[in-house]
Parts: C-alpha cells; structure tokens; sequence
C-alpha cells in the first residue's frame, strides 16, 4: 500500500492537496470535462484501520476494537443501529475524535459528505457556492479560487444533475438536491477517498437513483467510498460490509456477512427479518 | 431640499462625526452579518455592555477611553469563560451573571458623588466630540477588522454554513469562533467612542439584519451591510442636526429603522424565504 501513513494527529492541521494540477487521466463514465480526481495516486490508494477504539470522554469508548481495510475502487457499507459507532469511526477517520487508539493509514484528506438535515438552510450561499467551498482548503485566502477549481466546480453539479440549478440559494433546493450538492463539494475536494453519512436517507426517488449511479462512477474511478446506511439491501449490493455496534460485529463481503445472525447482533432489538430471512431492514430513524 | 440635507456638514464637528461612522461602517457592516449568521449577537451585546466598568475606571482615571474599552472587555470576556467553564450554570447564565453584575458594577462608580459627570458619554458615546485623533485610531482599529474578516472569509463560511465538515474542508471550526469573537471585541472598542456601549451594539446588528434579509448571496448581504451602516450614519446625523437630538441616538434609531423597512421590503421581495 502506497498510502502515506499518518498517525497521531490527523485533522485540524492542513493536510496534502490531492491531485492538484495533475493531468486528467481516462475517467471512465464521468462525462469528459467532469471533476476528475489527481488520477495516478488515486488510483493507487484505499485505506486501512488497525484495532481503533475512542471516544469523546475519557474511560468510556464510543467505539472498540474496529479493523478493517478499504481497497481503491470499493464501497464499503457501514451498518449499525443509531448510536452504534458509525458516526463515531467517521470522527476518528477524520481526525476529530478528542481520544484515539490504534493504527490509522489513510491515503491523504478524505472528503466527508453530512447529512443534509445538518446544513444550515438560512446561509446565504447559492448551490454553486457550496460545491465550491470544496476548494477552499487550497486556495490562499489573497487569491480568487482558482479558474480551474470554478470549471471543476461546475462540472461537479452537472455530473450530480444540478449545472441548471446552479445559481439557486441552497436553501430552497429539495432534501435530495441539497445531498446531491453536497456529494458535488467532495467530489471537487479530489480526495481519494469518500465518508458519506446516510446519504439515501429521505431523499426524493430521483436523488437516489443519480446518487447511486454515481457512486458507481466513482468506483470505477478508483475511489474508496465509505458509506453509512441502514439499509441492509442496498449494502448487501456494494463491496464489503463492516457491522457496528460499539464495537465490530463483523466486516467481509456481504454474502459472507450479512447473516441473520451478524445482523441480530448489530441492530438487536432494531432489527426487522422479513421473509425467509434473506431481506433484512435495520430501524432507525429512517426506514427504506 | 439638497441644502436640507448637506446643511448638517458644513461644520467641521459633523465632518469629523461623519467620518468616524463611516469608518466604523466598514468594521461594522460585515462584523455584523457574521455575528448574525453565526448567532452571536447575545454576545455583541454582553461584551459591550460589559465593558462599562472598564469605561468608567478609564474616565475617573482619566486615561484614555479606548485603554478602558480594552481592560473592560477583557475583564468581562474573562469572567464569563469563568462561570461558563461550570457547566451546571453554562455560557447563557455566564453571560448573563457577569453583564448584570459588570453594568451594576459601572453604574454603581459612575453615579457616586466623587465621579465626574460623564456617564451619559460612557453609555451614549460622544460623536460630535470626536477628535483626529480618535479618528485615527478608530481608523486603524476598522481597518484591522475589514482586512481579518476579509482573509478569514472563507473560513467563516465554511465553518457558518456546516461545522462538522469544515474540518475536512481545512478550517478548525472552534478556532474561527473564537477569532469571529476577538475581532467583535475589537470593534466594539473601536465604536464605544463615538456610540457608547449601550449604542453600538445597533450599529453592528441592524445595518446586518437589514442586508441579510434582503441578499441571497453572502457577498451581496457583507457589501449592502456596509452601505446600510454607512447610510444609517449619514441619515442619523442629519435628523440630529435638524430634530436637535443626540447623534449617537439618532445614528442608532436610524439604524434599527431602516433594519424594519429592510425586513419589511425583504419579505414583500422574498415571500418563500424564513
């Protein structure tokens, strides 16, 4: 793995700008001119977490004993009930959780994607704006952003299906829109890798389905996504599966892990069994 | 009706007051929106009126007012960190307990018979009294909170609009809240010459609350923030002149009326928006 290894504080401080001016390789199904990721390195990277464990008050772990790994060009589902720990491995991941153990490599920043309930509605800034904002980190403040950054940043919507709704106010956009914007804003960060915080939960039908398309774009692009959910079908589509429930209950392939019994042990009491067994939908606040 | 209105600055007193609010206009206005956006401005207010023992020391030793500005803000900053710090009371009774006692505190100085009689200056600021000399100083102060807020754009919005990424967008949200404060200290010591510290707090928050209802992009709502504040001045010394009401006053029902008109306008504009 060539990922560069940082352990220790990872975060607050500026990290490496990935991919800035480097040539656009092939990006196969991102529509030409779209943003495309510092190519080469990307491709090279995923990321790995050896025996993690913290949380946010001393003595008591929010989150025990987590190992995985995260090839380039794989989308891993993170499973768990409300409170199990999935926000809480993207915090450590990122470098903000306040007490850390274990072994982190991570390939550079990552690029983390809020739920849009999260986002302030009354902020006056357009949808372009925002996608914007994902360059900011390397732009000097005495600069313009970057005329390069801008196209990216208008290639970002159109590949999201927004570049006419570009200069809207974020606010009055949709719940699935305002995702799609957001998902825009890391995808013009070139990060390699992706933490999406349930970014199906509550969008409209069409946000959904450009969405999942492009996280199949950017599989193929080479990047790592990580993406909460609780939906237990859609997982069972993707790479891998890491099951949460303060600690790991299991990570692998899906057919290997999402056993009745695996999710049993991660969801309790929140979990559904339907028919047979082989559909399982986790309860939480959101039910698909 | 051009006499009516350019009458007022014929005398070198008004210039000088008018000079004094434009300059603060330009620290205000955007101070403002942000102070807004990040819903600061209970705090605005706290650490204006927090400053007035400060204010009164600085008058009864006669040492410059901007040297009591500084040590009052301090103090006050100072004393709600430290209630705040117990986390059974929290940052609101913080604030609260050490305004209340910090204003009874001031009042308590200003008003015992060894004081001279300049309380009123303390709490209303003296705008026709304004020297070169303050303007200078309030010049330099602005100008050093224009170009903060202006290399610290970015971050502010980035931290404004969605803290939890801001992280990973590069900027440290707790750092840039705590700079947005230090430059509100500023700035309030800047103005509490010529508004005093029961006036300035208008002057940051109307002219803001009036642009950002009005503007839809942040660009627009810090650059109409600074127009509105500088209109405000400009309108509040002329109804003074004319009316024969106290500047500082005037400058600041100014302010808070055309704040009313702006929301009032904002929402006939933007009938959808919140």
């Amino acid at each position: 793995m060539t990922a560069d290894r940082r352990r220790g504080s990872i975060g607050g401080a500026a990290g490496p700008a990935a991919g800035s001016g480097g040539a656009a390789g092939p990006v196969p199904g991102s529509g030409g001119g779209a943003a495309s990721p510092g190519s080469d390195e990307t491709n090279a990277c995923g990321l790995a977490v050896r025996g993690l464990s913290g949380g946010y008050v001393p003595g008591r772990d929010a989150l025990r004993d987590v190992t995985f790994e995260a090839g380039p060009g794989q989308i891993v589902g993170v499973l768990g009930p409300n409170g199990g720990g999935k926000t809480t491995l993207f915090r450590a991941l990122l470098g903000e959780l306040p007490r850390r153990r274990g072994e982190l490599e991570l390939p550079g920043r990552l690029a983390y994607v809020p739920q849009t309930e999260r986002t302030r509605l009354d902020f006056p800034v357009s949808a372009f704006d925002v996608v914007l904002m994902g360059a900011y980190g390397r732009t000097p403040w005495f600069r313009r952003v970057a005329r390069r950054d801008r196209e990216a940043a208008r290639a970002a919507l159109d590949r999201v299906g927004l570049a006419e709704r570009a200069g809207d106010s974020f606010g009055v956009l949709s719940g699935g829109q305002r995702q799609r914007v957001l998902i825009a804003r890391a995808l013009l960060q070139e990060a390699p890798v992706l933490l999406l915080d349930e970014p199906l939960s509550g969008v409209d039908g069409v946000s959904a389905a450009r969405i999942e398309a492009l996280f199949g774009e950017l599989r193929a692009e080479g990047r790592t996504l990580l993406v909460a959910t609780h939906d237990v079908r859609q997982a069972g589509e993707w790479d891998r599966v890491l099951c949460l429930h303060g600690r790991q209950i299991d990570f692998g392939r899906p057919a290997a892990v999402l056993s009745p019994e695996t999710l049993r042990e991660t969801y309790g009491a929140e979990l559904i069994v339907l028919e047979g067994g082989d559909h399982a939908v986790g309860v939480g606040h959101h039910v698909h | 009706m051009l006499a009516w209105l350019t009458d007022p600055f014929a005398s070198p007193i008004v210039q000088r007051a008018l000079a004094e609010l434009l300059i603060l206009a330009l620290a205000c206005g955007p101070l403002g929106v942000w102070v807004l956006l990040y819903r600061d401005a209970y705090a605005a207010e706290s650490l204006s009126h927090g400053m007035l023992p400060g204010l009164v020391v600085a008058a009864l030793a006669g040492a410059p007012l901007l040297l009591g500005a500084a040590g009052g803000v301090l103090v006050a900053a100072a004393g709600i960190a430290l209630v705040a710090r117990d986390q059974r009371l929290g940052a609101d009774v913080g604030v609260a307990v050490c305004v209340s006692a910090l204003l009874g505190l001031g009042g308590m100085l200003a008003l015992s018979p060894a004081s001279p009689p300049r309380l009123q200056e303390l709490l209303f600021g003296n705008l026709l009294g304004v020297s070169g000399g303050d303007l200078a100083v309030a010049g330099a102060l602005a100008g050093a909170v224009a170009l903060a807020l202006a290399a610290g754009h970015r971050s502010l919005a980035l931290v404004g609009f969605d803290r939890r990424s801001a992280p990973s967008l590069g900027t440290a949200p707790l750092r840039c809240e705590l700079a947005l404060l230090v430059v509100l200290a500023v700035t309030t010591i800047a103005a509490v010459q010529g508004l005093g510290n029961l006036l300035l707090v208008a002057l940051i928050i109307a002219p803001a609350a009036a642009a950002l209802s009005l503007a839809r992009r942040l660009a627009a709502a810090l650059a109409l923030s600074v127009a509105l504040a500088a209109l405000a001045g400009t309108a509040g010394l002329i109804v003074s002149y004319h009316l024969e009401v106290a500047a500082g006053a005037s400058v600041a029902l100014s302010a808070v009326a055309l704040a009313l008109l702006a929301v009032t306008g904002g929402r006939l504009i933007h009938p959808a928006a919140t």
